[in-house]
């Protein structure tokens, strides 16, 4: 493949990253201006420039989304214990443990209770940290648990999706998931319970083909990207190239699929006030 | 008797297919010993049949889920169903015609039919994008399936499906939004539904129509998170026939594997050969389950289903879970 000749530094566009290079510098991936670490990370892990919203892991999720001190973390006692015995170039024991070393965390969710400007809330957020924030067994069951403790109290449940999609090492056993925690959620709603999903930067595959899509309110963080099939699949399909800005937020927005783009320093107010439209 | 379309391990079969074909002209073919004749020859050939079909590896069985000649939904539909009354349109979009929908008699038994449907000939497996479905072929599926439940009819479901359809328009108009939709709602339908995996359950676009109070595979149907090719292309960096092989392994995409992890309530006997060698026969085991079926599950009351079928579902999944540490109050 030809390409133009690149003549200096300042016309690369570097790749998006997933995790953001150690340094007290680094370089915004979409605007390409260097910015101050610190700075980023205070503003929310957005950047100071362009307002590039970073990945964030699930961690600082709740700690941006909740109250200072407010979140109760629940379901720590379940494991992930390689059910298919999974080889591929790496058994999947490995592959967990490293992630568990590298993370300090058992899977790949957060959930808990927690307030939110002073309003009760039941959150779960996807770690993208662990494992691409892949739906397995014990994230399936976490969330499934979460949904039925916030439809017994009647909590507004806030699920916060950020994930590669189904846990292909959990084959079959995470397809179910999908449908487990879909059915909770009709539970929920016959239940009258407010439901509010967040989409981040990337939801793809059985998450948003299954909770993820379910919200009663569907927000989503601004350019994050958001999609059944990857880009990758579907270009191979239809062997055309994708139309710009195709599976975005802002896409899904004008597609009618999400109610509201909404920049991550706003999402505790437009939470709180989600909430106290639907009297919770 | 002999297959215009065999899979590579079937190949030991066609020297004695064409033996035998030939002596059925009354020619006698001169490689064969006088001491055979037709009958053990075809003893013989059952003899092979059943040893290559009882040793298929998981991608063998794959492979026998896409054999060309094997039953589609509209096969089994023509031959179980009496009466069929197609119903089309998701009264949204347009006509998905890779999910077929429609009211039938299934024995004695009224129901709703909902099946994928890859396609015969060329033209309808281009319109049918080989079994891979829309939004509005999940959303049209759904529609119907409500209009079940009002009338108190059972649902049938067909799942026959390499996966939903990954394009520009199915990602605009909400591909995931409505394989959702279908989960949580069919979860809730106050009616029995069965649903079978006929050939191929590929991931989210198979369960769009699978969530059901009792789900069964064919012998050699797959069922899975993902495509074997899928899963090597992304696990083994690359989609071979070796890589293919070990995927479709790893994955516990066969009927056997599903069952053993609770994924599905029976697997359903194929002809010896698999269903593409005696449709009919395979057709007639499929009746006859869903009939079983049906007749237990009409004698649960309707207002109870959804329950049972959450618990079914929220059973799934395998995980190691520890006691809470005890409150330190």
């Amino acid at each position: 493949m030809s390409r133009a000749p690149v003549r200096s530094w300042t016309e690369l566009k570097p790749a998006r990253a997933t995790r953001v290079p150690e340094g007290l510098w680094l370089r915004c991936p979409a605007c390409a201006q260097m910015i101050y670490r610190k700075q980023m990370e205070s503003n929310l892990h957005c950047c100071p420039e362009c307002d590039h919203h970073f990945r964030i892991g699930a961690v600082e999720r709740v700690r941006q989304l909740l109250d200072d001190g407010s979140f109760v973390s629940m379901f720590t006692n379940l494991f992930t214990n390689d059910p298919l015995k999974f080889v591929d170039s790496r058994p999947y024991k490995d592959r967990l443990a490293k992630e568990q070393e590298r993370t300090g965390e058992d899977e790949g969710v957060q959930c808990g209770e927690g307030f939110i400007k002073g309003r009760a809330v039941m959150l779960c957020v996807l770690d993208l940290n662990f494992f691409m924030g892949t739906l397995s067994s014990v994230v399936g069951e976490k969330i499934t648990r979460s949904i039925e403790y916030a439809t017994e109290r009647d909590l507004p449940m806030v699920i916060v999706s950020a994930s590669g999609g189904a846990r292909m090492q959990e084959s079959g056993l995470s397809l179910m998931q999908m449908a487990k925690t879909a059915a909770a959620l009709a539970r929920f709603d016959d239940a009258g319970g407010l439901y509010i999903s967040v989409l981040t930067d990337p939801t793809t595959g059985g998450v948003t083909a299954s909770f993820a899509m379910l919200g009663d309110v569907i927000l989503a963080e601004p350019r994050a990207l958001i999609g059944f099939a990857g880009p990758r699949v579907i270009k191979q399909t239809i062997r055309q190239d994708l139309p710009e800005g195709f599976q975005t937020s802002e896409f899904l927005l004008d597609a009618g699929m999400v109610d509201r783009v909404v920049p991550r320093r706003e999402l505790r107010n437009e939470i709180a006030r989600l909430i106290d439209f639907a009297n919770k | 008797m002999a297959l215009v379309y065999t899979l590579d391990f079937e190949k030991p079969l066609n020297r004695l297919e064409a033996q035998i074909e030939s002596l059925e002209r009354g020619e006698r073919p001169d490689d064969l010993p006088p001491e055979k004749d037709a009958s053990t020859l075809r003893k013989e050939h059952t003899q092979l049949l059943r040893r290559l079909y009882s040793g298929l590896t998981p991608w063998d069985t794959v492979r026998v889920a896409r054999h060309p000649k094997r039953p589609q939904s509209r096969d089994y539909i023509s031959m179980i169903c009496k009466d069929f009354c197609e119903l089309h349109g998701d009264r949204r979009f347009r006509e998905d015609p890779a999910i077929i929908t429609g009211f039938g008699r299934i024995g004695s038994i009224k129901c709703l039919i909902v099946g994928h449907h890859k396609g015969r000939d060329t033209q309808e497996k281009l319109a049918c994008h080989f079994g891979c479905a829309h939004p509005e072929g999940y959303r049209k599926a759904l529609l119907k399936m409500q209009l079940a439940a009002k009338f108190r009819l059972p649902i049938v479901t067909f799942v026959d499906t390499p996966g939903a359809y990954p394009g520009i328009g199915a990602e605009q108009r909400g591909q995931a939004e409505a394989i959702a939709v279908n989960l949580r709602e069919m979860s809730r339908l106050k009616t029995p539904i069965v649903s079978i995996v006929i050939g191929e359950g590929g991931s989210g676009g198979a369960l769009g129509i699978a969530v059901a109070d009792r789900v069964a595979m064919l012998e050699h149907a797959w069922y899975s998170v993902i495509s074997p090719e899928g899963c090597a292309a992304i696990l083994w960096k690359e989609a071979n026939e070796k890589n293919n092989n070990a995927a479709a392994e790893a994955l516990h995409l066969t009927a056997r594997e599903n069952k053993r992890l609770g994924i599905i309530d029976a697997i359903i006997k194929e002809p010896l050969g698999g269903a593409h060698r005696d449709p009919l026969k395979s057709a007639d085991n499929l009746r006859k389950w869903i009939i079983e079926q049906l007749d237990e599950l009409r004698r649960i009351k309707p207002e109870t289903l959804p329950a049972r079928r959450y618990e079914r579902f929220r059973n799934l999944g395998k995980f190691t879970e520890r006691p809470l540490p005890a409150d330190d109050a």
